[in-house]
């Protein structure tokens, strides 16, 4: 699949935003005195404005921007139309919350509040990743990894911005903080380790032979393609990566998204100061890398229809 | 709306015959020349005399080669829905030569398509009273989920309109009161020199599409994804060639010792 | 929810009128729909009998052609350098009148000094007669580079031919053989057949080096070398004589296997027929004494005998034709065995061929229930078939040994008892009109200039001949010489070289229409271009003085004249599809039609035709002017068609003739015809009778039927010519006999080639280099979606194919270390070009292929310079050399040598890998022509 900025930029800012938010909500939702006001402020501001960033990509990606009102209808079945209710829901619950704990309010109406929007970010995370997961024709998106890796890869990011927020405001991370953090990347890793095993063994059926339904067991091989220059299809399905091009962009997810940002923390956590620029590094490291991840998301997705062409 | 409609009795779709289909993809211009000016239309090109020409089209078509075969071991291929031509094969237990197949590849108004429930606005629907899958242009936003969803490649992203479009089974045709009885047909049928492709109710068994489906082992597009694509293929027939002909052992001709002349020399013949 | 609300019932358009296609020679019905008078929708016309509806992709993309920003505007005259394409836009009154100025001079000195030459055009019924008219030897249309060995052999032997004039029974073939063929003139018949016999079982064989298109869906594909299909065609009639499988019946009855052949080595009718005093063909029969007798060979009721020599009165010695036949092809010459390693088709393969064409043939009698009066007036209770058919094109014609595997195959037909039967091969009226038809090539002039007759013609004997007492030729182009005497369509592939040096003769204006001769209609295209520029160092002038060319767009031709006529599309203008041109009639009914103005041109542009006309008024040309010296033809060529009578009460419209429009064929002109054909679907049909639809060539009531429409002159049998005498009267005149003989340099060559039995000789390009040095034979196929060069300006069709890939088998380019999307050199004798190579299984080894004329001239056709049809596309012309690789006997041209047929398809080459161009550009490369004025830019 074509890796297009303005989904990519979406998915990896909203995603971390998303993380931030779930971290920082859920986390007031606990311990309003735990979280401390400024920061909490400071998190779901900084969440919320990723989020709005990201879907201002995803809305200018769109071919008629000005409908896009309409994408809110049908979340019966369509798991864009509901990333893209609860997208809105979650921004609108930041704002309450936001104003909520402006206004110091530390009953538990907006610790609830705060649980609604902790829920809302991983409901937008999952329906993001429902999107991708439904899709049958790719069969590197139509599994069981994507949602988990999502989630996870949002809580991480997340969670490494929520330590540059609680740094900046000068405050430390518990250690349950600190170890939920790194499982959490343990997790996500896995995950996506697991992904490409999987990617990489997992029966192709984009080719000739089971597109075109012919051939049974012979060999199918396209031998002149409907249009000699390019089209929409190929443009947009018809992306291919190298594969020592992937094996080197994987190893930067491996280091930057993980090792480095892990490495970070403990170093920080062990040197017990100057942690801000070690958390920037953690952050601007994970959702390089991230994005460098979604990248290889869709590059390394082939479309059933490239079958027809390849 | 996108929730599917309840099945329709009337699944309206086409027949496709890649054993006559000679690749000229007369019915790919018709249908871009009909929808240009229909009620879908326009199909806009880019660049369409410059260097990277390319533009919308709801029909394409591909040709592939098939390498010789052998005879599938009994019981692959459920007859309908898979591995299709190989039925040939597997009748005559001869091995197939290799075979050079056009496939022309448009909407296969799919039963149970995705691309219609992933749509967010609803702008992609699929009508409860043929099965017809179609675009309202007006309420599509352009996130192109729709194309993603389909694994046929049915559904082309207008950047000049910026909406998706896809093959509307000539709904702007087919019930045209405006139109003489036979015209009433899909363009790329009408044009098809080969007379190749076949329009109708595959709902209806009884149907000249259903019965033709039938005779000839009609097969369904990646049945594995359960999308329940209406239209059908036919596959290639048997290639009667020297090996799957009757006489497939060379007796070198009689030969007289004389010469052969000698034998016309007492011939009556009458003029 | 329901759903959206369409209009299912919008109308296509406010108006619909119907008209003929001319995205190429198919010539189909259609529909235009117009909305608010612009062309929205074009689709077929159901009850045109060409397409019966349907309609190809190039049909269906019409109005984009006719929308081309390629489109010309206005008359053009040259100001810069030949070639540059500069030019100032003139009125046409301007334009006109340097024509006039032009062509006046010409005439009055010498009007051959004229050469007026055309492309595919389908105007032929006009053009020719206006050559005649202005007195000009030098006139053809394309057919001499397109097919015209097909034509010829067809027109020797059977008085049909493949090409446009005959067809495969459709109803009731059950074995076809497709020989060379892509796609064809009868492009949508041909589907539409195709697709029926599928549908019924018969047997479809393709014999091609290449497998796409029909060859793809037929049951078995022969894919045999380039050239060599003499060979296959003549193992197969070999083992058909072995096996005794003929049917000699028919032979003796419709052709002139019986009639005897003077065996009189060194005589000067040694290989003529044996004649009685009356000039009557003479064979020898059975006697009911017993023994055999001289007879008369065309009385009815005699058994005549095929094989046996017999005495002659005179005393010499004389063989019926069949058995000197079965002698060539019952030796081992043809023999599966031997010739299966040239052509590449396994001995099996070659003796199972042979069995099914004979078992399809003879063994499951089919019989017409129609009875049916032969020539002789004896009733006949039913139609006897041979349900196997033949159809062929360029692949056995581009060859220059074309005309004689053309004639081996109607032959093959002929034993097979398989022409004019049910099932087998038909004529489409008004052929057969003589076997071959009477006329000859016009050659003198008349006391008011013109032509004693048409410039093309089919000579019959070295009498017809266009050469000067020396045996020179006198046409330009060399056809109806010594070197090419059967060149019936003459030579347009030869024009450009022979007027630039001047051989045999000066001309002084090239007028040439709708051919793009400085491009892919050319042989050695970047010598082309050299010669179309080249001046003479004395003089500074252009070697072609002149050059005035007709097109309707910017195409590459249009940079190398100096005067352009620009022309209407064919939705604006009227055109006459004729049987007095190549019809579009079909075996059970002839067919003409007309084009008409849909919609008017909006730019300053004029049908050539009328243009023609008025030229001709201008220059007071026979026929063109009143006797008060005004033009006959005011109105234009709309009036020609009406009013002009070619003999009494022939014209160039069949249909709807005399005052009330009653009589068909025959009668005077009718000044309301052309709306009789517009209320018709633009297209007349005169059906043959039911009993008249099969052995046309011997069948009274077709004869009858044919003579009433003017067709015939005569209803004598018409037989088949399985010897093709006229042949050996140009031998004889080699060997040294007869008062008019060829130069000596030409004696070996007519005397070799003019046999009149068939045989295979290996095509001349590859017998003339070493073999080891160009091991591959290179051709090109015609796309279906695209017609010449006229695709790629229309803005749907160039989205199938911008550019073009070299074929090669995937076995010869590993060998060469070729992978998909490399590059490569290839070259031939004549030079190289460096081209993207794709592997394509379906190819025989030996050969490579791509598709014809994708490849374009950056700038023209009003595409953008960077388009991939001048940067990646290319033409193979650049190594199809227009003259024959240097022999022992001096220049000839790369050309059939008897019907000067251009040899495009014996092109041999050698590939190797290339370094990828600068830029990925295609090689060669030529100055990026600049954009002309088009019809709706600035
Ligand atoms: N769509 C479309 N239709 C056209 C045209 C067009 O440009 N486009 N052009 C029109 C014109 S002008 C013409 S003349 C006709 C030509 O009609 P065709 O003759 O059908 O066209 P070609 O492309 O010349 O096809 C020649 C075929 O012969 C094969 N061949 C080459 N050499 C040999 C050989 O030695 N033996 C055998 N058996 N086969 C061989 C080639 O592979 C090719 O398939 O088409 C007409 N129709
Ligand atoms: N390599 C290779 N070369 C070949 C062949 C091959 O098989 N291989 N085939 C040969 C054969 S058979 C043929 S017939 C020739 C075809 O050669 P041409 O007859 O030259 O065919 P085109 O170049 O398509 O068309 C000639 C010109 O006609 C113009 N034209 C189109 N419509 C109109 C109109 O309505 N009016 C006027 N006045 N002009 C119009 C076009 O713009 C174009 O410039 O190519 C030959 N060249
Ligand atoms: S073919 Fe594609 S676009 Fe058409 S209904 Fe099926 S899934 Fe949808
Ligand atoms: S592109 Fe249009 S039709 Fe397709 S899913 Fe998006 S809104 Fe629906
Ligand atoms: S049914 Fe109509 S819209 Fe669909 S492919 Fe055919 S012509 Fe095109
Ligand atoms: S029009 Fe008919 S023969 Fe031609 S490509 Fe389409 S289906 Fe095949
Ligand atoms: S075959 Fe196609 S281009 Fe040719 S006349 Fe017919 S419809 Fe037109
Ligand atoms: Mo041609």
């Amino acid at each position: 699949m074509n890796p297009a900025l303005s989904v990519l930029l979406f998915t990896t800012l909203s995603g971390a935003g998303l993380g931030l938010l779930m971290w920082a909500s859920m986390l007031w939702a606990l311990s309003p005195a735990l979280a401390g006001r400024s920061a909490t402020i400071a998190a779901l501001c900084v969440g919320g404005a990723l989020l709005s960033t990201g879907l201002g990509f995803s809305f200018f990606h769109l071919g008629q921007p000005l409908r896009a009102w309409r994408a809110f209808s049908q979340w019966r079945t369509s798991w864009l139309s509901r990333e893209a209710v609860v997208a809105v829901a979650t921004l609108l619950a930041t704002g309450i919350c936001v104003v909520a704990v402006w206004r110091d309010h530390r009953g538990l109406a907006v610790q609830l509040a705060a649980a609604v929007l902790a829920s809302l970010a991983l409901l937008t995370v999952i329906a993001t990743a429902g999107i991708y997961a439904s899709l049958k024709p790719i069969r590197a998106w139509n599994n069981g990894f994507v949602a988990p890796f999502l989630v996870s890869a949002a809580m991480w990011s997340g969670g490494c911005l929520l330590w540059l927020v609680f740094a900046v405001h000068g405050m430390a991370l518990p250690p349950v903080g600190l170890l939920a953090l790194l499982l959490i990347a343990g997790a996500s890793l896995g995950i996506k380790l697991r992904y490409w095993l999987f990617i990489d063994a997992a029966a192709d059926r984009a080719d000739a032979v089971h597109v075109t339904g012919l051939g049974g067991n012979s060999a199918v091989r396209p031998a002149e393609a409907p249009h000699t220059e390019s089209n929409y299809l190929l443009r947009e399905m018809g992306f291919v990566v190298a594969r020592r091009h992937a094996r080197r962009l994987r190893l930067m997810v491996m280091v930057g998204g993980f090792a480095v940002p892990a490495a970070a923390l403990l170093f920080a956590q062990w040197l017990g100061r100057i942690e801000v620029p070690f958390a920037a590094l953690a952050c601007l490291a994970v959702i390089g890398a991230l994005f460098i991840e979604r990248w290889l998301f869709f590059a390394q997705a082939r479309h059933a229809v490239v079958g027809y062409y390849r | 709306m996108t929730s599917l409609p309840a099945a329709s009795k009337r699944k309206l779709g086409l027949v496709i015959d890649l054993d006559i289909c000679v690749g000229c993809h007369a019915c790919a211009v018709a249908c871009k020349s009909w929808n240009e000016q229909g009620q879908f239309g326009p199909l806009p090109d880019e660049s369409p005399y410059g260097r990277d020409p390319m533009g919308v089209w709801f029909n394409r078509v591909h040709t592939y080669e098939v390498e010789a075969g052998n005879p599938l071991p009994p019981g692959s291929g459920t007859a309908a829905v898979s591995n299709p031509p190989s039925a040939a094969v597997a009748r005559t237990g001869m091995a197939q030569a290799p075979m050079t197949v056009h496939f022309p590849r448009s909407c296969l108004h799919c039963e149970q398509p995705d691309c219609v429930t992933v749509c967010p606005t609803g702008a992609s629907y699929k009508r409860a009273k043929d099965g017809i899958v179609l675009i309202d242009e007006d309420k599509c936003i352009g996130c192109k989920l729709c194309s993603w969803a389909c694994p046929y490649g049915a559904r082309e992203y207008s950047e000049v309109r910026g909406v998706m479009q896809k093959c509307t089974l000539c709904v702007d045709r087919i019930y045209n009161q405006s139109l003489e009885p036979a015209d009433r047909q899909p363009a790329c049928v009408l044009a098809c020199p080969t007379r190749a492709r076949h329009f109708g109710d595959l709902g209806d068994v009884d149907s000249p599409v259903s019965q033709l489906s039938a005779a000839r082992g009609g097969f369904a597009l990646q049945p594995e994804l359960g999308y329940l694509p209406v239209n059908r293929y036919l596959p290639p027939r048997e290639r009667r060639d020297g090996n799957a002909g009757t006489t497939s052992t060379d007796e070198p001709i009689e030969r007289e010792r004389l010469s052969p002349l000698l034998r016309w020399v007492d011939r009556i013949l009458s003029r | 929810m329901t759903d959206k609300p369409i209009d299912l019932h919008r109308p296509v358009g406010d108006a619909t009128t119907t008209t003929t296609c001319y995205m190429c020679a198919c010539r189909c019905g259609i529909r235009v729909h117009l909305r608010n008078g612009e062309v929205v929708y074009i689709d077929g016309n159901r009850e045109h009998p060409v397409n019966r509806g349907v309609i190809c992709a190039k049909g269906a993309a019409g109005a984009q052609q006719h929308r081309s920003p390629a489109r010309l505007a206005t008359p053009l005259l040259r100001v810069g350098e030949r070639g540059s394409g500069e030019f100032r836009e003139i009125s046409w009154e301007e334009a006109l009148a340097l024509a006039t100025r032009w062509l006046g001079d010409i005439r009055q000195r010498n009007p051959d000094e004229l050469a007026f030459f055309t492309g595919r055009d389908q105007s032929q019924a006009l053009t020719g007669w206006w050559a005649q008219q202005f007195g000009t030897i030098n006139y053809a249309a394309h057919g001499g580079f397109c097919s015209v060995n097909m034509a010829a052999a067809g027109m020797y032997t059977l008085g049909s031919a493949f090409w446009e004039f005959g067809e495969p029974d459709w109803e009731h073939t059950r074995y076809l053989m497709l020989w060379g063929v892509a796609e064809d003139h009868d492009s949508n018949p041909l589907k539409l057949g195709l697709g029926k016999l599928k549908g019924r079982g018969a047997k479809i064989v393709a014999i091609n080096p290449v497998k796409t298109g029909y060859a793809a869906i037929a049951d078995e594909w022969i894919g045999i070398r380039p050239g060599t299909d003499g060979l296959l065609v003549g193992a197969l009639i070999h083992e058909l004589l072995h096996a005794d499988r003929v049917d000699l019946d028919f032979l003796v009855r419709y052709s002139n296997a019986h009639w005897l052949v003077i065996d009189d080595p060194g005589g000067a009718e040694d290989g003529l027929f044996a004649r009685d005093m009356d000039g009557h063909p003479l064979c020898a029969a059975r006697n009911p004494a017993g023994g055999s007798i001289l007879q008369r060979a065309d009385l009815i009721d005699i058994a005549p005998q095929v094989v046996g020599p017999v005495a002659l009165a005179d005393g010499r010695r004389a063989v019926p034709a069949f058995q000197r036949l079965a002698e060539r092809f019952t030796g081992e010459e043809y023999a599966p065995e031997l010739v299966a390693a040239r052509c590449g088709v396994p001995a099996t393969t070659i003796r199972r061929l042979a069995r099914e064409l004979a078992a399809a043939a003879f063994d499951d009698p089919l019989r017409l229930p129609v009875a049916w009066t032969d020539v002789h007036g004896r009733q006949h209770p039913d139609m006897p078939g041979r349900p196997v058919s033949m159809h062929a094109m360029r692949g056995i014609s581009a060859h220059s040994n074309g005309f004689q595997t053309c004639r081996m195959l109607h032959v093959l037909q002929l034993i097979l008892g398989a022409i004019e039967t049910p099932g087998s091969f038909r004529f489409q009226p008004p052929y057969p009109k003589g076997i071959p038809p009477a006329n000859r090539p016009g050659k003198t002039r008349r006391d008011n200039g013109a032509l004693d007759a048409a410039p093309l013609g089919f000579p019959q004997s070295p009498a017809d001949l266009l050469v000067d007492a020396e045996g020179k030729p006198r046409r330009i182009d060399k056809a109806f010489s010594w070197e090419f005497p059967l060149a019936v369509h003459g030579m347009l592939h030869t024009v450009i070289r022979n007027a630039h040096a001047g051989d045999p003769q000066r001309i002084d204006t090239l007028l040439m229409f709708m051919a793009n001769m400085s491009w892919n209609s050319a042989m050695a295209t970047s010598e082309t271009m050299r010669m179309l520029t080249d001046r003479d160092p004395a003089s500074g002038d252009y070697v072609i003085p002149r050059i005035i060319y007709s097109d309707a767009y910017a195409s590459e031709m249009v940079a190398y004249a100096d005067l352009i006529l620009p022309d209407t599309t064919y939705l604006e203008r009227h055109d006459a599809i004729s049987l007095l041109d190549r019809p579009i009639s079909d075996a059970d009914a002839a067919i003409d039609g007309i084009r008409h103005p849909v919609v008017p041109p909006g730019r300053d542009v004029r049908p050539f035709q009328s243009v023609l006309l008025d030229l001709g008024a201008r220059l007071g040309l026979p026929g063109m002017v009143r006797d008060d010296g005004s033009a006959r033809y005011p109105s234009g060529f709309a009036q020609y068609m009406v009013e002009h009578e070619r003999s009494p009460g022939v014209g160039l419209l069949a249909g709807w003739r005399g005052a009330d429009g009653v009589q068909s064929g025959v009668g005077p002109p009718n000044p309301n015809q052309l709306d009789r054909y517009a209320a018709n679907g633009c297209f007349f049909r005169a059906e043959v009778p039911a009993a008249a639809r099969y052995f046309k060539m011997a069948n009274r009531d077709y004869l009858d039927w044919a003579r009433g429409m003017g067709f015939v002159g005569s209803t004598q049998a018409q037989v088949l010519a399985l010897y093709a005498e006229p042949l050996q009267r140009f031998r004889l005149a080699a060997l040294g006999h007869g008062p008019i003989q060829p130069p000596e340099r030409e004696r070996a060559r007519v005397a070799a080639y003019f046999d009149p039995l068939p045989f295979w000789y290996p095509p001349f390009e590859g017998a003339r280099l070493d073999a080891s040095a160009f091991p591959l034979a290179a051709v090109t196929q015609r796309p279906m979606f695209q017609y010449h060069a006229w695709g790629s300006q229309n803005r749907w069709l160039r989205q199938i194919a911008a550019r073009n890939f070299l074929y090669v088998h995937p076995e010869t380019g590993a060998s060469l270390g070729l992978a998909d999307d490399n590059w490569a050199e290839l070259s031939s004798h004549l030079g190289h070009i460096t081209v993207p190579v794709r592997h394509h299984a379906g190819v025989e080894p030996g050969t490579v292929w791509t598709w014809n004329a994708i490849g374009k001239r950056r700038g023209s056709w009003a595409l953008h310079a960077d388009a991939p049809e001048g940067r990646r596309g290319f033409l193979l012309n650049h190594l199809i050399s227009d003259l024959l690789p240097k022999g022992g006997d001096g220049d000839y041209a790369n050309s059939d040598p008897i019907t000067g047929q251009a040899a495009w398809y014996d092109l041999r080459v050698r590939l190797r890998r290339a370094a990828e161009p600068a830029q990925s550009s295609s090689q060669p490369q030529f100055a990026i022509l600049p954009a002309l004025r088009g019809p709706r830019r600035g």
